[in-house]
């Protein structure tokens, strides 16, 4: 592929007087001249102007740079990179789901409703919470609604002296910025060296200021917080609640649910356990589960089913208000449903034991190289500090870079927090042995590369389509937009 | 057991965990105390074929009803060129990640580049964020953008204009995160400047979220606005609708630092309310305070220009608490879809479709007050696509009448109001169908 003739921007293939459009027409007379000027635009905006063909080519080929999960395998720690099944994109764009209006009555829309509440049910199920809320549009937003539940909870009862969330030291960036805009104030609370939350550390920072401690089990190293009873236990006691980060559930399908450790409200990553795609950054989901009694706090509005059998909305007075424009990313809902009418009871028991087989594969066959700091049986992930051998100045930004070069993404690299070097590998359960063994032999070769000839992952990626980009001269002199590239 | 999902063998998995040292799957779950373990199956359905699956969907959509849409209130029935949904199924961009690795990225950061791209020209602003989830939340995120900025300054006015989904989502971002809003009275079917001059002067004022085009369909005239909330030192926001900046005055022309809404109206699918695509420009001078993600464009080792996420110290994963929002994501693949769908309409095939809509929308205001059973509700305001109706009967008798003619007349806002939007999707046929079924209706 010649990229000097495919690298341009569309609007560099614009030609005056081309078009790639053709609009039916209502043969109705008048046009937004008729308005008085001063509401029009002075300047018109400068859009290209490009036939269908060459626009289709330009899409095309900028594809052609983008690595996805049909493209090879991501080992990205914390974003559970599963496949996603074809049939699940054609179920979401059925005309019949994506021609609704929000706005029009229910009654016409009684099985898109359905949906919602079936989905809605598989995951209280799933989750051991007695309702679910979809309309978060995010994993970072149902975080927020979550904790927005906590607070309305905690208004209702009058108590408002309970401004703080605890989050451990290994918690994704997200937590505490979603307690900062919830309006809530952070105070981190350490782990111990095998990576759990410290229960004696935890202890005195519980009183009556604390809305509520926030975790994901696994945690973000991917070790079961076996003390989990005991901290909801001591989190109940001080009048707090549990927030459960769902965005590492994906290893527990089938083993323990967040309802059952004692979590009272949780989110979930439609995009990661349910595997919706990604999409390059979104559209995602992050529906919020709550326990028995904190149903009315959820955002408004609500899917409930009639004795009937048929569907409604509600408007509830105690819920937190709305946090979306209706039912949160409706085509992302029909997606996750689809998968897991697919996966059934069955293949969603197993997904969490075989997404766990793989993490433990990988971790065991190259702890002889790379530096195991926590040495536990991993959950979905785990986390290496790098290379054993620091001598060689191979860094693991390095490593992550080279793995491009053999066809593999990136793990998650420099989180968590807790070390200096840390490579976060995720497997996930659709992956196959042959990709696992694939993936372990190239590690092992970089490895080797990293004492033989140092400089080849040093100055990795060699093959990819584009080598290393200048971020510092990105961020100094920001050009974000065609307009700031002619200046 | 196996699925057609997972790879696994028996033997793959025996193998596996001889490795790991185990016997059977349940040892990886030795550190689970037993207390907490499920031991049931799940109690959801077996697992579905692709054929029953099919089935299951076919049987809930044939519960719902697809109608010609004349409803608006801030999401609009547009086509889509076949061209757009047949690239967004690329997987290449459907399955990958937040381009977090640019060597191989390159794709997703482009059409980002080309959006912001867009999107500035569409706004007359200087730069735009990656997109953001909706209109609602990309709206409640400059609420608190406007008060970062402000610094001391912990009150927002919120026009009474402002269509109500985003009001409330407005509300609840600034309920938890102690903002007070105001709002800002209604006039006639527009903002009341005199109230906004009047809440300006009480002071503490770090935003002002404005709409345009109204949640009435009203163009909003707002000269002299921006003049008047600047010497308030406060910010002015302006919720548009995406689409209708092909031809309406921008944000940047009238004067605003904040432009954000829907840009569902870019020729993206109804589904129920989403996915849909926020979108947020400021200008260069408020780059800094902007949530979200933003590409830039530089060079790589070899002198090629190239694209990469930039000015990251903004955002929640380098600075966790002190981050400018808790957003992660953008709305990746509705990002690509308006950049296709202004690709190929280009600054002519927006006109058009503004055009056509105007046309429609006053053609059938003009008959519907002909029948003597409607009337304009704001006569003397201008409007573009969307009007409200004052009713001579129930609207809702209207809404359940049009209904069974396959027609979805319009969104109910009062007992006898009715909001209705026009645009290229309605033949003329079914323009006088409309018509028709109001003639047919007891005054």
């Amino acid at each position: 592929m010649n990229r000097e003739y495919y690298g341009k921007l569309v609007f560099e293939l614009s030609r005056p007087g081309r078009r790639g459009y053709k609009l039916p027409s209502n043969h109705l007379e008048g046009n937004v001249e008729q308005l008085p000027k001063d509401l029009l635009r002075q300047e018109a905006p400068e859009l290209p102007e490009v036939d269908e063909l060459t626009l289709v080519r330009h899409y095309t080929n900028m594809s052609n740079n983008n690595f996805g999960v049909d493209t090879g395998f991501y080992p990205l720690g914390s974003c559970t990179m599963k496949y996603n099944p074809k049939i699940n994109d054609e179920m979401a764009t059925l005309r019949s789901m994506a021609g609704l209006h929000p706005k029009q009555p229910v009654a016409t829309t009684q099985g898109a409703l359905e949906a919602y509440y079936i989905l809605q049910r598989s995951l209280s199920e799933i989750g051991g919470m007695a309702e679910f809320t979809l309309n978060p549009y995010a994993g970072a937003q149902g975080e927020l609604t979550g904790l927005m539940v906590i607070r309305a909870y905690h208004e209702s009862r009058g108590d408002s002296k309970r401004v703080k969330v605890i989050v451990p030291d290994s918690a994704h960036g997200t937590n505490p910025a979603s307690a900062a805009v919830a309006g809530l104030k952070v105070v981190e609370v350490k782990s111990l060296p095998d990576g759990t939350v410290d229960v004696e550390a935890l202890r005195p920072l519980l009183d009556d200021t604390v809305a509520a401690v926030m975790m994901t089990n696994p945690n973000t190293v991917g070790i079961f917080e076996y003390n989990i009873p005991e901290i909801a236990k001591i989190v109940h006691e001080a009048g707090a609640l549990m927030y459960y980060d769902g965005a590492n559930l994906n290893p527990m399908l089938g083993k323990a649910r967040p309802g059952d450790m004692g979590f009272d409200v949780m989110h979930i990553n439609l995009h990661k356990t349910f595997s919706t795609p990604h999409g390059g950054g979104g559209p995602g989901a992050g529906p919020v589960g709550v326990r028995a009694g904190l149903e009315k706090f959820l955002p408004n509005p609500r899917v409930v089913r009639q004795d009937d059998g048929s569907y409604k909305l509600v408007y509830d007075k105690d819920s937190l208000g709305q946090v979306s424009c209706f039912l949160g990313n409706f085509a992302v809902e029909l997606r996750a449903l689809s998968y897991i009418l697919s996966l059934g009871a069955e293949g969603l028991m197993l997904a969490g034991s075989l997404a766990t087989l793989n993490a433990n594969y990988i971790k065991e066959a190259l702890r002889d190289l790379y530096l195991l700091p926590i040495d536990r049986v991993c959950k979905h992930e785990f986390v290496f500090d790098g290379l054993i051998d620091k001598s060689t100045g191979v860094t693991t930004l390095n490593i992550a870079k080279r793995l491009l070069d053999h066809g593999f993404h990136a793990p998650t690299i420099y989180f968590p927090l807790l070390f200096h070097e840390s490579l976060m590998i995720e497997p996930t359960e659709t992956e196959s042995r042959e990709t696992l063994d694939e993936f372990i032999a190239v590690m092992r070769d970089i490895a080797r590369e990293a004492k033989d000839t140092p400089e080849i992952v040093k100055e990795a990626p060699h093959n990819t389509p584009i080598r290393k980009p200048d971020d510092t001269q990105a961020a100094l002199n920001p050009v974000v937009t065609y307009k700031d590239l002619k200046a | 057991m196996t699925h057609r999902y997972f790879p696994h063998t028996e033997a793959d998995i025996q193998e596996m965990l001889a490795r790991c040292g185990m016997k059977a799957l349940d040892e990886l779950y030795s550190d689970v105390p037993e207390e907490l373990k499920l031991k049931r199956p799940y109690q959801l359905p077996e697992e579905k074929s692709e054929k029953e699956v099919r089935d299951f969907f076919d049987a809930l959509g044939r519960k719902n009803r697809t109608l010609t849409c004349f409803a608006g209130a801030g999401y609009y029935d547009h086509y889509a060129p076949a061209v757009i949904p047949s690239l967004l199924s690329r997987s290449e961009f459907l399955t990958a990640y937040t381009p977090y690795q640019p060597e191989i990225s390159q794709g997703t950061l482009q059409y980002i580049f080309e959006y912001q791209s867009m999107m500035t020209q569409l706004t007359g602003l200087d730069v735009s964020n990656a997109s953001m989830y909706d209109g609602t939340t990309a709206t409640a995120e400059a609420m608190l953008m406007t008060v970062a900025a402000a610094r001391k300054r912990n009150r927002v006015l919120v026009s009474a204009t402002l269509n109500p989904d985003v009001r409330y989502v407005v509300m609840t971002y600034a309920h938890y995160h102690g903002v007070k809003v105001d709002t800002i009275a209604e006039d006639n079917g527009v903002t009341d400047l005199k109230d906004l001059e009047a809440k300006l002067a009480e002071g503490d004022v770090a935003g002002v979220i404005l709409a345009q085009p109204n949640f009435y369909g009203i163009v909003e005239d707002f000269t002299g606005v921006a003049d008047m909330i600047h010497k308030a030192k406060a910010l002015m926001v302006i919720n548009a609708v995406a689409a209708d900046l092909a031809v309406l005055r921008t944000p940047g022309e009238w004067g605003a630092d904040i432009a954000c809404g829907d840009a569902q109206s870019l020729g993206m699918p109804l589904c129920y309310g989403g996915p849909y695509l926020g979108y947020m420009c400021t200008t260069k001078a408020l780059i800094r305070k902007m949530p979200g993600r933003i590409v830039g464009a530089t060079t790589d080792a070899e002198g090629r220009r190239v694209f990469v996420l930039t000015l990251q110290a903004r955002e929640q994963h380098i600075r966790r608490d002190k981050a400018t929002s808790n957003i992660c994501s953008n709305q990746g693949l509705m990002a690509l879809y308006a950049t296709i769908y202004m690709g190929l309409m280009g600054n002519a095939g927006l006109r058009d479709v503004a055009n056509q809509g105007y046309a429609g929308a006053h053609w059938l205001a003009k008959e519907l007050e002909a029948t003597g059973k409607m009337k304009l509700t704001f006569p003397d305001r201008p409007f573009l696509n969307e009007m409200v109706m004052t009713t001579s009967f129930p609207a809702k008798a209207l809404i359940d009448e049009a209904i069974e003619h396959g027609i979805l007349a319009g969104v109910r806002i009062a007992d006898d109001r009715l909001l209705i939007a026009v645009t290229e999707m309605q033949t003329r046929a079914q323009l006088e169908k409309y018509v028709e079924i109001v003639k047919s209706l007891k005054a």
